[in-house]
């Protein structure tokens, strides 16, 4: 019975935070309730029994986040509204509608077809995180090992894009130092 | 009925840490004062009551009764819930902590932790982690330049130290092979040979290091530190809304303090003669010391130089130590 309620509160927190994040017009308003969203879903991982997942769940988001803030800080004054252009409402308005239901649709599909089935069920006293190790580290090794090549990829092309010219930069900054020097 | 039996315990031991946890931030602002104080060779607070010590009350009282002023151009909402992230983070954190060995009271077995989880320590580091939002928000909805900065400040520290701090204790749970701080209590329970601070030297000091970052304390304080940014992030902040953003700092000083006696220190095993839970008592204790000592004696850094400590130094040397243990286990 508490699982219930449990499931209902942060479904409706949930569904409310999402629901701001798109509506509102503030930038703050929507980064925090999209911080928010992320961490109430990890409720439901709890609830589930995979508390690995739940906490992976606070911490990636929560991190994620606060980059996400980091950049809201550098674009926008964070204390006005944003002024969007939006051409037509309805257009908007009905395809976001049709994405939704669709999304549902293709969810519920097994559901209503009867044909789930664990391809890997829990174990018994195997605890979370060891379960995920197992099939990390066996079925899903590959992905798992080009994933963690993808990142790397991604994190020396951000530190070349970055560091591009520094130096030269910093030397242009110099130059102009020293003509503010000889007082030009 | 024994789902509701386990839901009215796990909100009675909720209530009993909150309350403690609560009045002991309350507690140790007069201790701070007190130690600065004497290091600084002063008296400190001295009037009110013996020895100062109703000074306390005092600033309660204070601190309930004045007014709590909202900014005209700040957003309201986010400016009046900053505070509170701050603190419920700080005591959502320590559901996973266990504090003492478990006792009997009554006939009845009582575990001193609230919930159990097998990844209690993952779980302890990112809620305390979500704690830096309150800083952040506090600094953006305040619209207050001096508030910007702190916020801006929060995000760089946030981002160098949470690198290190789960960096560096990989090390000991790749010895451990648990998440539980239970079991990384039960693996030092053989005296004091067995803590993990001498198996495990260079992951206790990024991870202290890291542990000062994270609650903002002294060397490492650029988040409100006054000679720069007023009062960063709380600039605008009165009252009780104040107050909470401190009993948020304070209470993540303990649970550092505990996660340090925990998982380097022994925890709660007891040594010699002392019992286990004045051993972690003790060792707490000293933590908090610690916090204010440090704070007595260094001066404070920049946040270049924090991030160039986090990044350039901590992190590859964490890393390394990783390295290590790895082959040392292999």
């Amino acid at each position: 019975m508490y699982e219930v309620i449990a499931f209902y509160i942060f479904s409706i927190l949930t569904v409310g935070m999402f629901g701001i994040v798109v509506m509102s017009k503030n930038a703050l308003y929507a980064m925090s309730a999209l911080a928010g969203g992320m961490i109430f879903i990890s409720g439901f991982f709890f609830i589930l029994d995979a508390e690995f997942l739940g906490v992976v769940q606070i911490v990636v988001y929560s991190g994620a986040i606060m980059a996400l803030y980091a950049f809201g800080m550098m674009f926008f004054d964070t204390t006005r509204d944003v002024s969007e252009k939006m051409r037509s409402k309805k257009i908007a308005y009905t395809l976001s509608i049709i994405s939704a239901v669709l999304i549902v649709a293709i969810l519920c599909m097994p559901l209503v077809s009867e044909s789930i089935e664990a391809s890997y069920p829990a174990m018994e006293n195997v605890g979370n995180i060891q379960m995920v190790g197992l099939i990390l580290f066996t079925k899903y090794l590959v992905p798992f090992e080009l994933a963690a090549i993808m990142l790397l990829v991604a994190m020396i092309s951000g530190i070349v894009l970055a560091s591009k010219k520094m130096d030269e930069h910093l030397a242009i900054e110099e130059d102009e130092c020293e003509m503010l020097k000889e007082g030009k | 009925m024994f789902e509701t039996a386990v839901i009215v315990e796990t909100v009675v031991k909720a209530v009993i840490v909150v309350s403690i946890v609560a009045a002991m931030a309350g507690f140790a602002t007069f201790i701070e004062r007190k130690v600065l104080a004497f290091m600084q060779r002063r008296l400190g607070p001295m009037h009110v009551g013996p020895y100062g010590l109703l000074q306390l009350a005092a600033d309660g009282i204070k601190l309930f009764t004045k007014e709590d002023i909202i900014p005209q151009n700040a957003i309201k909402p986010i400016f009046m819930i900053a505070p509170v992230i701050a603190a419920t983070s700080a005591f959502v954190a320590m559901a996973a902590v266990p504090y003492f060995p478990e006792f009997t009271l009554f006939g009845y077995t009582i575990h001193p932790i609230i919930s159990d989880i097998n990844v209690a320590l993952l779980y302890v580091m990112g809620v305390a982690s979500v704690g830096i939002y309150g800083p952040l928000l506090a600094g953006m909805s305040s619209a207050n330049k001096w508030s910007l900065l702190g916020a801006a400040r929060a995000v760089v520290q946030m981002l160098s130290f949470e690198v290190v701090s789960g960096l560096s204790i990989l090390a000991p749970i790749m010895l451990i092979g648990s998440l539980s701080l239970i079991d990384i209590n039960d693996y030092q329970s053989g005296g004091i040979t067995q803590w993990l601070i001498w198996k495990q030297p260079l992951a206790f000091v990024l991870f202290a290091i890291a542990g000062f970052m994270e609650t903002n304390r002294a060397p490492f304080d650029t988040v409100e530190f006054e000679a720069e940014v007023v009062a960063g992030y709380a600039t605008e902040y009165s009252g009780m809304r104040w107050g909470l953003f401190f009993i948020g700092e304070y209470a993540n000083m303990i649970t550092i303090s505990v996660l340090v006696s925990i998982i380097f220190m022994g925890g709660y095993a007891p040594l010699w003669f002392i019992p286990g839970a004045v051993m972690m008592l003790l060792k707490v204790s000293f933590w908090i010391f610690l916090f204010l000592w440090v704070r007595a004696a260094w001066p404070h850094v920049r946040p270049d130089q924090l991030m160039w400590v986090c990044w350039k130094v901590m992190m590859p040397l964490s890393v390394v130590n990783i390295l290590i243990t790895g082959f040392v286990l292999i």
